[in-house]
């Protein structure tokens, strides 16, 4: 019978199947962070549990990061309890810790990668809804919350039901100036948040295919904004490519072993899905969100929309409370919206390609005098990289803040966050009220996007500044 | 955990569609270590204004619905992150059941393993509900026969039978999965064999 990617997955990792359709499936990857696990290291220690596969867990610490100077440590008492007690907790359980000082330290879903702990075919989980970062490497990757976070670390196994297979095709070429980012924006506004809701999305299509690493990891990461909780990509040889001679990568005889097994992973040719959605990628322009839910987008050509011109009632009141919260008029131009902040960085748009694509625009050029920007490198290494590169140099010269590696304001955990009504182009992935900052206000665009708001002043065309 | 199967409340109600995680509990909660504590922080942007204080017009801070142990709410419940924290705010607060038209998953799957029920219905059903609500009377829910009572009416929801179990029973399912700790063996070995980079040996 022909089978889907997530199909083939999902049955090699079958431990037990039961008659009511729950099965127990095997997990080859535990990513860890200081937010989502101290209850479930509680509760091995509660019950006299030990963490089953420490070899196959990572951890580090990342959403209490504090991005600026490090060596005076955490200065916010609750913050520096989490980040310790994970420390604490990975040295009683033996797991392996990328500490605050290590500069393999970063954004969990962009260490994963950059160590070769991610790999294709495999189960990766986190407790972190942006786990499915990782299927662009072909992995079956999805978040989890804390209790299932201590069943995979008491028994490196998950209760799971199967969920629906649905691809996304995006065919054809994207225009100059528009990126992997808009694209899952334009996925997100055509699906809505909940049009993935109990499916695994895989995307497929020559424009998928044409897109670098990181680009795929860009659309997998908000495929959960979408409503799915994994999306994933057949791995093919960039995917191979970037992963020989990571510092996790199978090695030696394992590595020829490892990339035959990978070569098989995709989904046969008259496998049937239970939803598809075809795009053209040449219709996909610069995208921008305007309201507070990350379906709420447009172009930045159009126009925030208006709620009189809606009927459906409950639509109607979700625009005009969303209006309200962000402080916009209906019908108002998207390059009208003035803007206060830019935050480049998250695991969205924090690896080194990101931090190329604003760097580009922003070369010779200084942001607006009454725009505060800041650069969040994705991890240590992407940080050092860029500045061998001396895009930091760009980002400084130009007005930006060029800051340490974490999360940082894409959710506001640690000090970096919006003010009320403060207004922000940012790369991250959710706008969400209170997101960035109580009464924070957040437009979500691509990292060539934020970096023209930030010279603009305004959410501005990409397109306008480059040559 | 603990057990749930039949529950009488005045339902709470709040019409809003999309509810995200970080609506029912902001980041600035999720730096505690403890699963206890979060109930006064539910909804904390909602419910309280800048000075920390009450915010008359929100449904829970209003009696009775400070007690309700049932939440109506707008599709598409708990998407976003998926903090546990969540649910562990609603449970601080005294609330088992959700009632919605539709949940994001995490969140959704979250739930059950804190004792809290949620409960799929149609839009249609859930507006009927809701005028509950508004008229401060209780419903009952019953898990065990699948079906919510409200004055004379009954209406069926369909849960998961071993979802429905661990809730009836406060199962661990930790101890369920462990109790297959042969069938885990068995795989890790074979997995040894057939993938033997898994284990970076």
């Amino acid at each position: 019978m022909s089978t889907t990617l997530y199909d083939k997955i999902w049955n090699d990792h079958l431990v037990d199947q039961q008659e009511d359709g729950t099965a127990l499936l095997f997990v080859d990857r535990h990513l860890v962070h200081e937010v989502t696990s101290p209850q479930a290291f509680e509760g091995l220690r509660n019950s006299n549990r030990k963490v089953r596969h420490p070899n196959l867990t990572l951890a580090v610490a990342d959403h209490n990061v504090p991005t600026t100077d490090r060596t005076k440590g955490i200065a916010d008492a609750e913050s520096k309890i989490q980040v310790d007690t994970l420390e604490a907790n990975c040295k009683e359980f033996g797991v392996q810790l990328f500490g605050m000082d290590d500069k393999r330290q970063g954004i969990v879903h962009i260490i994963g990668p950059e160590q070769g702990f991610t790999q294709p075919g495999t189960v990766i989980v986190c407790g972190d809804s942006h786990t499915a970062t990782h299927g662009a490497f072909g992995s079956l990757a999805f978040g989890i919350g804390t209790s299932e976070v201590e069943h995979v670390l008491a028994t490196q196994t998950l209760v799971q039901k199967k969920g629906k297979n649905f691809r996304i095709n995006v065919n054809g070429q994207l225009p100059l100036g528009v990126t992997s980012k808009d694209v899952i924006l334009q996925i997100i506004g055509k699906i809505g948040t909940a049009g993935g809701t109990g499916s695994v999305i895989e995307y497929a299509g020559d424009l998928i295919r044409s897109l670098s690493v990181e680009q795929r990891m860009t659309i997998c990461n908000m495929t959960i904004e979408g409503g799915a909780r994994a999306g994933l990509i057949a791995p093919d040889e960039k995917i191979f490519n970037y992963l020989k001679g990571k510092p996790m990568s199978p090695k030696g005889d394992n590595w020829e072993k490892a990339l035959n097994y990978w070569k098989g992973l995709k989904t046969d040719d008259n496998a049937s899905f239970d939803q598809e959605l075809n795009l053209n990628a040449g219709e996909i322009l610069p995208m921008i969100t305007w309201g507070t839910s990350p379906q709420d987008v447009i172009t930045i050509d159009g126009k925030v929309p208006n709620p009189q011109s809606e009927n459906d009632e409950d639509k109607k009141n979700s625009i005009e409370r969303s209006l309200k919260y962000m402080g916009l008029k209906p019908d108002m131009a998207a390059k009208d919206i003035k803007i206060d902040k830019v935050f480049i960085g998250s695991c969205t748009n924090g690896r080194i390609e990101d931090l190329r694509e604003a760097a580009k625009i922003l070369k010779d050029k200084k942001i607006s005098s009454h725009v505060s920007a800041m650069v969040v490198p994705g991890s240590g290494l992407v940080k050092e990289q860029a500045e061998q590169e001396g895009l930091d140099k760009i980002f400084v010269n130009s007005g930006f803040e060029w800051r340490e590696p974490g999360c940082s304001m894409c959710l506001a955990m640690n000090a970096d966050k919006l003010k009320p009504e403060e207004r922000c182009a940012s790369t991250s992935n959710r706008n969400f009220e209170g997101r960035q900052g109580r009464g924070g206000r957040t437009h979500l665009v691509s990292p060539g996007m934020a970096a023209a708001a930030a010279i603009s002043g305004n959410l501005d065309d990409v397109r306008k500044y480059q040559n | 955990m603990q057990k749930f199967n039949k529950l009488k409340s005045i339902p709470a109600y709040l019409p809003i569609v999309n509810i995200d995680t970080d609506m029912i509990i902001p980041k600035q909660f999720l730096k505690t270590i403890k699963r206890t504590g979060l109930g006064k922080n539910l909804f904390f942007e909602m419910r309280y204004d800048d000075q920390g204080k009450e915010i008359n017009n929100f449904a829970l801070n209003q009696s009775p619905f400070k007690d309700s142990k049932i939440l109506i709410a707008g599709k598409n419940f708990g998407c976003g992150s998926s903090r546990e924290h969540a649910p562990w705010a609603l449970l601080d607060f005294g609330i088992t059941c959700v009632i919605s038209s539709s949940y994001a998953d995490i969140f959704y799957s979250n739930c059950f393993k804190n004792g809290i029920l949620p409960i799929i219905l149609e839009e249609e059903k859930i507006k009927e509900l809701s005028e509950y609500a508004n008229r401060k009377e209780e419903i009952s829910i019953d898990l065990e026969e699948e079906k919510i009572i409200y004055g004379n009416n009954e209406i069926k929801f369909q849960v998961d039978p071993f979802k429905k179990k661990c809730l009836l029973e406060g199962l661990d399912d930790i101890a369920l999965s462990l109790n297959k700790s042969d069938k885990i063996e068995n795989f890790e070995k074979d997995l040894k064999n057939k993938k033997p980079w898994i284990f970076h040996d």
